[in-house]
């Protein structure tokens, strides 16, 4: 099976956000960056399981910067075989698919698995962008995924539940919680994740929207205090003051 | 020329995601002196309660699909018919199944999770899980929008909409839905959606305590949530773990009970109308993003919660 694992960078999940030049560009200095959650504990923990029961490659997939490339190699650490960077700054959702598509579109791949959503732009666009631009089935949100031969069963996050799809290869699916547990990197795989191949190549393509400004959410008002032995008192607030129930 | 909501239906009715994703349409057309149109796939009662939110007509598919690429190329067709330039989803599974697929069909840019009406050329949404605001300027001349759950609403007051029966050459099924489970027995409002959330942490020590969670949020008609660590060691499943790498949600009230407030969990949260937090430990972060909070054991406190609404609605 040949698996292409889509992988983004993301800051870490504490660091602080601000922006600089007059809120048009996001502040990184001091902030760490981690693989986006969804895409290491789930979709690459996934590919890599799959791999081991079956046979076959993961390879990953990042559109970005050089910046990117320690987050690649520690993908890599944990288990991925070799790497490809699309590099360019992509701008929005679209353009990003886009360099995807174009790379994946005559490698053959069985299974491209992403993340649910990046964790600083949330924009849950990019996989099922990928699946209408190869023309390929899109799996939202799953939580599940096996393969048997050339037949996939997967469950996905649905109205209410957990609903049970089967599709054929090849297929995209974003993943998300349940779908596999996160895997701490050994030291042979950081040492083995050293020599293996991270290839770059150019790209660029067109987006199709644009930040034009960030902001902060305006600061919460003092937290009212009730005494615990006057827990009723909460509720008439709730709903004579707050009117939230 | 129009603008085109895309709504999905459960059991028949259209979900609240849906009536929201129409609503916001309508707004929208209003704005723009067009007229807005829905689109759902399946059999309705009546106008399903469309046209109270301000649609006009509701073009209605037969064939009831749950195919992403079907979809697609219905609402491609749909947008076509209608000379819609906006498609509008909501942010749910259906807006992340559809939505994006069906931007790359119509050569469209699409800013997803929006929260409010676009103003002055650009479109706000949240963006870093919560902790910031992102104004977005599309540059397509068609443009998708996918509405965050709760965020705008649902407008009522319009006048019943028209039914035309639609179809459109939408290939075959290739995702074959093949079975369900439900998320809870007792038929509580999906997460995403709910208004009202009860949510528990670590503090409540063991699965076997849940009981005062889930009694204070039937008594409210919440839905009940977790925080991360709880669902990852089995107290409870994983579809009601809230935060960065959960569920993100937007209820009018948030109450959280022997929870932290880690900043993973705040970004899951922090957009909750009202926050209400238990908690033994006066220092605990959380209380920095409460608007009203209680200094004590939740074993005490939620059951007279409880008792309160109780005696309210009695
Ligand atoms: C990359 C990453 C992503 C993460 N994503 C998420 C996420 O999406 N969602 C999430 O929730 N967490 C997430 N976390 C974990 C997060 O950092 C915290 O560890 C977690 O939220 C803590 O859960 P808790 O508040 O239930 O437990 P604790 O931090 O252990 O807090 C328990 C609280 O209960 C209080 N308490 C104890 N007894 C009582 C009592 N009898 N009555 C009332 N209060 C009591 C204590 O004072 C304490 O404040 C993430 C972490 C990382 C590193
Ligand atoms: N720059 C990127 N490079 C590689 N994969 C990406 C990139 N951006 C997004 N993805 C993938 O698409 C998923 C959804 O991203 P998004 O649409 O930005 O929320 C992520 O979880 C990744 O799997």
């Amino acid at each position: 099976m040949k698996i292409l694992v889509c992988i983004s960078q993301a800051p870490d999940t504490t660091s602080r956000i601000a922006f600089t030049d007059e809120g048009k560009t996001f502040d990184s200095s001091g902030v760490q960056y981690i693989v986006n959650p969804y895409d290491e504990w789930y979709a690459l923990v996934r590919g890599i399981e799959l791999k081991e029961a079956h046979g076959g490659t993961v390879t990953t997939m990042t559109v970005g910067g050089a910046v990117c490339d320690p987050v690649i190699r520690k993908a890599l650490a944990i288990g991925a075989d070799d790497a490809v960077r699309m590099d360019a700054e992509p701008t929005d959702a679209m353009q990003t698919a886009q360099l995807i598509a174009s790379y994946a579109k005559d490698q053959a791949f069985d299974l491209i698995l992403c993340g649910k959503e990046t964790i600083d732009h949330n924009g849950s666009m990019v996989p099922a962008m990928i699946a209408e631009m190869l023309d390929w089935p899109f799996v939202a949100l799953a939580t599940h995924l096996e393969v048997e031969g050339n037949a996939a069963t997967l469950k996905r996050e649905a109205a209410g539940g957990i609903e049970h799809v089967k599709v054929n290869l090849p297929l995209v699916l974003s993943a998300a919680k349940g779908m596999a547990e996160q895997r701490i990197p050994n030291m042979r795989g950081i040492m083995s994740a050293r020599s293996k191949a991270l290839n770059v190549e150019q790209a660029d393509g067109t987006a199709m929207s644009a930040v034009r400004q960030f902001s902060l959410p305006p600061e919460k008002g003092a937290c009212k205090i009730i005494p615990a032995d006057q827990a009723e008192e909460l509720i008439r607030l709730l709903r004579e003051e707050a009117k939230a129930i | 020329m129009s603008v085109l909501a895309i709504v999905p239906l459960n059991n028949g009715r259209p979900t609240k995601g849906g009536l929201e994703a129409a609503s916001y349409a309508a707004a929208f057309a209003k704005d723009q002196g067009l007229e807005a149109i829905a689109l759902v796939a399946g059999s309705i009662q009546t106008d399903g309660d469309l046209g109270a939110t301000g649609v006009v007509r509701v073009l209605q598919c037969s064939d009831e699909l749950t195919d992403s690429s079907q979809w697609t190329r219905l609402a491609a067709a749909a947008a076509q018919e209608c000379g819609a330039k906006t498609v509008v989803l909501t942010h749910d599974h259906t807006g992340r199944a559809i939505g994006p697929r069906l931007a790359v069909r119509l050569n469209a840019g699409m800013v997803s999770g929006v929260t409010a009406l676009p103003q002055a050329g650009a479109v706000r949404k949240n963006v870093f899980s919560g902790k910031a605001m992102a104004d977005v300027e599309v540059s397509s001349e068609v443009v998708v929008y996918s509405v965050t759950p709760n965020a705008f609403g649902v407008r009522d007051g319009g006048s019943p909409a028209a039914v035309t029966a639609f179809s459109a050459e939408v290939g075959d099924a290739r995702e074959q839905v093949t079975g369900f489970d439900p998320a809870s027995a007792d038929g509580q409002t999906p997460l995403p959606e709910a208004e009202l959330v009860v949510s528990a942490g670590r503090g409540l020590k063991g699965p076997e305590n849940w009981g005062i969670v889930e009694d204070l949020a039937k008594a409210l008609g919440a839905t009940t949530a977790c925080s991360r660590p709880v669902s990852d060691i089995g107290w409870r499943p994983h579809h009601e773990h809230v935060g960065q790498t959960g569920i993100t949600i937007r209820p009018n009230l948030y109450i959280a009970a022997g929870i932290s407030g880690a900043i993973q969990h705040l970004a899951g949260v922090n957009q909750s109308k009202v926050i209400v937090v238990v908690n033994t430990d006066p220092e605990a972060p959380f209380f920095k993003a409460a608007d009203y909070g209680i200094v004590g054991d939740a074993f005490e406190v939620l059951p007279r919660l409880t008792a309160a609404i109780k005696a309210l609605d009695a």
